[in-house]
């Protein structure tokens, strides 16, 4: 390489006007063992971009993939579901303990209506009552055996006699 | 898109993105924080890469993006300075020792200049796309490019000849 030349393109490549290729030639000139010493200050500058070419990013990527995020919205609602689940579940149990039929609004209605369970109520009753019938004959017996008591009155006057 | 679908269309940029992060922020940690966050952000929206002209150069310009905020916010303030370490196993110790301190001074050159020229020196010469991409980055003109390029150049030239010269600063 001639010397004129590189002092040349040093010019160029100072003023930012050189071509890639350009600066491939001064890079190379300036990593030979002996150039000229009124350009070895040049030296280090061409050094330094080469070594700095070589430094490499060592660090991990850490890459996600989203379905991980979709994971993780799962056992939100999932929570969600359980939580609703129990909220529900306590506010049913409240109304059943409480035994709410509900009410009749209408007055006459609700006349007619507990005429209706009160002569079911007394229907049933006179149904019991209609077995304690079986009870007559032996309050009749009863009577029968009260003449037996007679019979032990006058046996003791007999006994207190005796003695 | 599958997960390796996504890593194969973005590995082959994830050390560009580092780098120019590294640029803007300085401190590797920070970078890597940025650049991780950077393929997130694409990863997240990888329903639209398809839909992209050019990942790599939309991916650049939301890393410039990404870093100036990340600069301007308070975090920002406790920025710590990392410096790296590069080794040529070619040349002689005593070399060795002198060339790794002027690639050194040629990085705390580069951490001096402005963002934007930075940002320029940091994608032509060192990851060399040409001047179109670069104006499409950074949404800048071609032209606006240049001039940032050649006065970044001529800054570092400067300073690195000065420190040659005299062997300060």
């Amino acid at each position: 390489m001639v010397l004129n030349n590189i002092e040349q393109l040093l010019e160029k490549y100072e003023n930012g006007e050189t071509s890639l290729k350009e600066e491939a030639l001064l890079k190379d000139y300036f990593s030979q063992e002996h150039i000229a010493p009124h350009l070895e200050s040049y030296r280090p500058l061409f050094a330094y971009f080469k070594a700095n070419q070589h430094e490499t990013f060592t660090k991990d990527i850490p890459l996600k993939t989203k379905k991980t995020a979709m994971y993780s919205w799962l056992t939100v609602a999932a929570v969600a579901v359980l939580m609703l689940g129990f909220y529900f579940n306590s506010t049913l149990n409240i109304t059943t303990t409480e035994d709410d039929l509900g009410t009749i609004q209408d007055p006459q209605l609700a006349y007619e209506e507990v005429i209706k369970s009160l002569e079911l109520i007394s229907a049933s009753l006179n149904k019991g009552a209609a077995t304690m019938n079986y009870l007559k004959p032996y309050n009749e017996g009863m009577a029968t055996v009260g003449y037996i008591t007679e019979l032990e009155q006058s046996s003791n006057i007999i006994f207190k006699n005796n003695k | 898109m599958t997960q390796s679908e996504f890593l194969n269309i973005v590995l082959p940029f994830k050390d560009k993105v580092y780098r120019l992060a590294k640029r803007l922020l300085i401190s590797n940690e920070e970078a890597e924080d940025a650049t991780q966050e950077v393929l997130l952000k694409l990863w997240s929206n990888k329903k639209q890469i398809e839909s992209y002209k050019n990942v790599e150069a939309f991916s650049m310009t939301m890393t410039k993006n990404l870093c100036f905020d990340k600069l301007k916010s308070k975090q920002a303030q406790n920025l710590k300075i990392v410096h790296s370490n590069y080794e040529d196993h070619k040349t002689s110790l005593e070399k060795q020792v002198e060339t790794t301190d002027s690639l050194d001074w040629v990085g705390k050159i580069i951490e001096t200049l402005p963002e934007q020229q930075r940002l320029v020196i940091q994608l032509r010469d060192i990851e060399q796309y040409d001047l179109d991409e670069i104006s499409k980055m950074l949404d800048m003109k071609n032209t606006a490019v240049r001039v940032a390029l050649s006065r970044a150049r001529k800054t570092i030239r400067e300073q690195l000849t000065n420190t040659h010269n005299y062997g300060i600063k």
